[in-house]
């Protein structure tokens, strides 16, 4: 079989101080799949997309057939920009994008020119959610690492930021790794699911993969999932 | 026209208050303004040795600095316990020991400094370590924001937290031995946090902040001289409270 990958994970097991967070995880992406990695809270989920990113040890291999790799951590952990008078402008500069570039970006999700010299801590909601997205798009990656790109906010923030990444997914055909506890985000963008609780629960195309058993294993007993049927 | 002591003292604390407020902007943004103080109060045991022998109190700074630092790395690693507390073990103990050996008449010089015996070559030194030390933190200044933005954020794009970590707290330690010269082990934590906070009311983006510090840290320099000559008081005291009448006024300014 000769699948396009874009990023292949054989046996990764991540220990942190005495705890094993990660045990002997495997899965594949390929180039323009959405991987939903789906868990509660203390699963190992933003473990794993550190794992990925090279950013802690592990033990196993990680291999990425992709080159340009733009990651986001959830939006309530970038509070710090309450704390310095950082602008749209200085977000870019640590990027090193250029006033041009970064002003495309703006507009690619719907922001005017204005916002570029606002302060971050004086934009909306919303308008922080599309910035992030532009943020990491500025350069043009091939592959997007989400963590919880909703955590903290509303259900109509977390569909402007749906709408927004399925919008570029087909536009650029990105590979998208997204990291939720949030089960309806797997039905609406997910080509594959990884449950993930310190092990691989289960992972599949979530028709197969999200069966009531594996989603008692996942979320514990009593947890059932219910398919819209307009989707 | 002034006179050429009164010219070496501006000179000389216009450029370690610049790079303190410089710096100072970047300590902001890690939460870690406080730390200038027990940092200056590890310095007293290094300021005692070099007022008893007759050598700089920067060097003896600067050296008891690296040794302190050391030796609350090597608890660290032996007892696990926090920095903070080891830190405090420390500088308390550094405090008691400098007690016991300093000379009576120089306690004022060692607490609040004493810039009246400059020499020329002391204040070319002072210039020229601050001009390195603004230099260094231009350098990391903007991978030192993207880390305390989000350090995932920043390793994630190849910054690497424990490189840039090191040459800031090399840095602090720089500055913390300027600044003692000026305002004495116990006030070094109002130089560095005094400007930034006044530069953190007034700007409107990253560079009006990180330059705003500088020129609070060496505008209230220059004008705590001066007060100094006029009124005979202290001359770290005299820039400190300079710079507190810069911050109330920034308070008063900001738009809420």
């Amino acid at each position: 079989m000769n699948k396009d990958l874009a990023l292949v994970v054989k046996n990764l097991s991540v220990t942190l101080g005495e705890q094993k967070i990660i045990e002997n995880l495997s899965f594949e992406v390929e180039r323009g799949e959405t991987l939903v990695v789906l868990g509660p809270n203390g699963a190992g989920k933003t473990t794993l997309l550190r794992a990925l990113l090279g950013i802690i040890p592990y033990e196993g291999e990680i291999l990425w057939r992709v080159e340009n790799k733009s990651y986001l951590p959830p939006t309530e952990l970038l509070q710090r920009r309450e704390i310095l008078p950082l602008t749209v402008e200085d977000f870019y500069g640590l990027k090193g994008v250029a006033k041009q570039a970064a002003q495309d970006s703006l507009r690619s999700v719907g922001l005017e020119d204005g916002v570029y010299k606002k302060k971050m801590a004086h934009l909306s909601t919303g308008q922080f959610q599309r910035l992030s997205i532009a943020w990491a798009l500025v350069d043009k990656p091939d592959t997007l690492l989400f963590d919880e790109p909703t955590s903290g906010i509303d259900i109509g923030g977390a569909e402007t930021i749906y709408s927004l990444l399925h919008e570029f997914w087909k536009k650029y055909n990105l590979t998208i790794i997204l990291v939720t506890h949030d089960l309806s985000v797997v039905w609406e963008h997910a080509d594959n699911v990884l449950c993930l609780n310190k092990q691989g629960v289960c992972y599949g195309v979530p028709k197969k993969a999200l069966t009531t058993k594996n989603l008692r294993q996942l979320y514990g007993v009593g947890v059932k999932y219910y398919q819209h049927k307009n989707l | 026209m002034i006179g050429e002591k009164l010219f070496l003292a501006i000179l000389m604390t216009a450029s370690i208050g610049a790079a303190a407020g410089y710096l100072g902007t970047l300590m902001l943004s890690k939460r870690m303004s406080l730390v200038g103080g027990p940092l200056g109060h590890l310095t007293l045991p290094g300021i005692t040795l070099a007022l008893i022998y007759g050598f700089d109190v920067s060097i003896g700074a600067f050296l008891m600095l690296v040794f302190a630092i050391l030796l609350i790395w090597l608890f660290e690693k032996r007892t696990k316990l926090p920095l903070e507390t080891l830190t405090a073990v420390v500088f308390s103990s550094c405090v008691a020991v400098a007690f016991l050996f300093l000379p009576s008449e120089e306690i004022e010089t060692a607490l609040i400094g004493d810039i009246s015996q400059l020499s020329p070559v002391t204040a070319f030194l002072s210039v020229l370590f601050s001009a390195t030390v603004f230099l260094i933190i231009r350098i990391i200044y903007k991978k030192m924001v993207f880390l305390a933005v989000s350090e995932d954020l920043a390793k994630s794009e190849g910054i690497s937290p424990d490189k840039y970590n090191l040459i800031y707290l090399f840095a602090v330690a720089l500055v913390v031995g300027l600044g003692i010269r000026i305002v004495g082990s116990l006030l070094t934590a109002a130089i560095v946090s005094i400007p930034a906070a006044t530069s953190r009311n007034l700007s409107n983006n990253m560079n009006q902040y990180a330059y705003g510090g500088a020129i609070a840290g060496g505008l209230a320099s220059v004008l705590g001289i001066v007060m100094y000559q006029l009124f005979t008081v202290p001359a770290g005291l005299a820039i400190i409270l300079t710079s507190a009448g810069f911050f109330l006024l920034s308070a008063a300014l900001k738009r809420t």
